[in-house]
């Protein structure tokens, strides 16, 4: 099944509108950058290396200095690694309890399904970012506090939709023939129900990565995400909003950064056409 | 007669039918108090000795616990906390030392304000953006807002916010890029005040709302009456104004309300960049100051909101949808 999933994908890629090929250039870049940049970075991202602050571009500080005199350049590789790694990482595990739960409902009877769709109605029903707020209002926003915290609050969107495929898998033929066989649950749902809602799944969570990268740069530019000394792109444009007047770079290169990931996902999720629902 | 009796017996199933889903909505609200509750619930360490700090006598601490009622069992502050929202009385502000209900009653309005501006702002521009779409369907004109609107969809609020402040703010000097609002001042100026937050929060609704309003004339566009207008010789300004416009004006205003709930999220991270007083910026500011009675009260005025959009947009769908009204 999945040997015939990577050929298949090549050959969508190649197929691509251009909208889509220009989101997959975006976010192989911003991969790359996320797992290779701190080894490339020409400073520690710490390091106050210029008696300028808010320094334009130059050949020293290719995207000039902060608020403080730190090269822009480093900083912005070093809080890429951030924001990719705690946003892939919640928005995989988000997607999989939402999966996990969705396939225990559909197959658990019942009660397991009134009681979890309700639940996750009801969570669903509280809006992502106030959600997120309140949870770190209690617990605090430590880096995996806010992988998990980003994770919970998008597990219901996945639930729902995940709920939604193994449903309607729940009723076709070779499933029925699988349950009349005598199988486990556990064997129905992962060898006959989740390889056929993969496509899907995987559209899903490229929008939840999406929405995570949001909300996480969101959050950590209204200081509630993630803390000093360590920086996220989000913490990286707060720190240096004061240089807006000067129309720093400091201040627009990490928004910029942030906006290209997300758009470029964006795109290519919406040229492969894999994505049922708009939301 | 026959026909009139069925025609009474379906408007009285639909009223039964919007009556249920108001009825849900009650009790998803409900069950989300119990939800944010336990979730502020879960504050690690104790309120009464962080609020008073290390100094304090074992003492001092139990008369705060004992005041604040955390002295009790959980559910049964639940049903205390939630007989006082019912009431209207949220209890005390720790940090304003003022009741909630005063301190959010300053705010709310500010914030309803906000929206309803963006909403007259947005909706609007959107209905134009998804309607030019929609008629040049797959034309150049439409893939271009095509790209436009879905890139604006994944773009940060404060990119949008920080650019407009360097345009309008600083570069061209037009606006103040800092949102004060007092009570004395006049429409003119709250608006010139207020422009930057309002085109910020309303650009990612835009989008939003664009993209389902064109669908939603997309959908009609294939039905036969509208080949039969277009058969006619019928121009297709008018087939889209006269003809598609009534029929789509259901999945629209559920793409309005739909769209609008975005405004919810956007506007806490807008109303804090734009130092604006209203309802978010002061849920960010009992987040940061752990202020839980504030932070529960703030959220559950955001979720009514979110609910009651949801709410709108759900009906709007059973009315559109002869099929659901018959279920």
């Amino acid at each position: 099944m999945s040997g015939a999933v990577l050929p298949s994908a090549l050959a969508r890629a190649r197929r691509l509108a251009l909208s889509g090929r220009i989101g997959l250039a975006l976010m192989l870049f911003w991969l790359v950058v996320a797992i290779i940049g701190p080894f490339i970075a020409p400073y520690p991202p710490g390091a106050f290396v210029a008696m300028e602050v808010f320094e334009g571009f130059s050949a020293r500080h290719w995207l000039g200095t902060d608020y403080l005199g730190r090269d822009v350049l480093s900083r912005l590789l070093s809080g890429t690694r951030f924001t990719v790694g705690l946003a892939a990482g919640a928005a995989l595990l988000a997607s999989a309890s939402g999966t996990a739960l969705a396939l225990t409902a559909s197959l658990g009877g019942r009660w397991a399904d009134e009681i979890l769709s309700r639940l996750m109605d009801t969570l669903i029903s509280i809006p992502s970012k106030i959600f997120a707020l309140v949870l770190i209002a209690a617990l605090g926003s430590s880096i995996p506090l806010l992988l998990l915290i980003a994770a919970v609050t998008y597990v219901p969107g996945n639930y729902r939709i995940a709920r939604a495929l193994a449903t309607n898998l729940a009723e076709m033929d070779y499933v029925q023939v699988a349950r009349v066989r005598g199988e486990s649950r556990r064997y129905i749902a992962l060898q006959e129900m989740l390889p056929n809602m993969l496509q899907p799944l995987a559209a899903d969570l490229g929008l939840r990565f999406v929405f995570i990268v949001l909300m996480l740069s969101g959050l950590s530019f209204l200081g509630l995400g993630v803390q000093p000394p360590d920086a996220d792109l989000g913490s990286l444009v707060r720190e240096n909003v004061s240089g807006v007047a000067e129309g720093a770079p400091a201040v627009l290169m990490p928004a910029l950064a942030i906006a290209t990931l997300t758009v470029g996902v964006n795109l290519l999720i919406d040229a492969l056409g894999l994505s049922e629902s708009k939301r | 007669m026959a026909a009139m009796g069925q025609s009474g017996g379906a408007s009285r199933g639909l009223a039964a039918l919007i009556a249920r889903r108001i009825a849900s909505a009650a009790l998803t609200l409900l069950l989300v108090s119990i939800a944010i509750f336990l979730m502020a619930a879960l504050l690690p360490g104790d309120v009464a000795q962080e609020t008073l700090g290390q100094s304090a006598t074992a003492e001092q601490v139990a008369a705060l616990r004992r005041e604040l009622g955390l002295d009790q069992p959980l559910h049964q502050r639940y049903f205390g906390w939630l007989a006082a929202m019912l009431a209207g009385d949220p209890g005390q502000s720790m940090v304003a030392n003022l009741p909630v209900a005063e301190v959010i009653a300053q705010r709310l309005p500010n914030s309803l304000l906000l929206g309803a501006l963006c909403a007259l702002v947005a909706v609007p521009a959107a209905l134009a953006i998804g309607i030019v779409s929609a008629m040049g369907r797959g034309g150049r004109l439409d893939r271009a807002l095509n790209i436009a609107s879905l890139s604006m969809v994944a773009m940060p609020e404060f990119l949008v916010a920080t650019l407009a402040v360097l345009l309008f703010s600083v570069k061209l000097q037009w606006l103040p890029s800092i949102a004060l609002v007092h009570d004395e001042m006049g429409w003119g100026e709250y608006l010139r005040g207020c422009a930057l937050p309002i085109v910020t929060l309303s650009v990612v609704v835009i989008a939003q709302m664009a993209r389902m309003t064109r669908a939603a004339i997309i959908d009609q566009m294939d039905r036969p009456y509208v080949e039969m207008a277009r058969l006619k010789g019928l121009g297709p300004v008018r087939i889209v104004l006269v003809h598609i416009l009534p029929n789509a004006i259901a999945p629209i205003i559920n793409a309005i309300a739909l769209s609008l709930s975005y405004l919810l999220g956007g506007a806490i991270i807008v109303e804090t960049i734009f130092n604006y007083p209203g309802l978010a910026s002061l849920m960010v500011n009992a987040v940061t100051s752990r202020d839980m009675p504030l932070l529960q009260a703030c959220a559950m005025i955001f979720c009514l909101a979110y609910l009651i959009l949801m709410l709108i947009a759900d009906v709007t769908a059973i009315l559109a949808n002869p099929r659901l009204r018959a279920r």
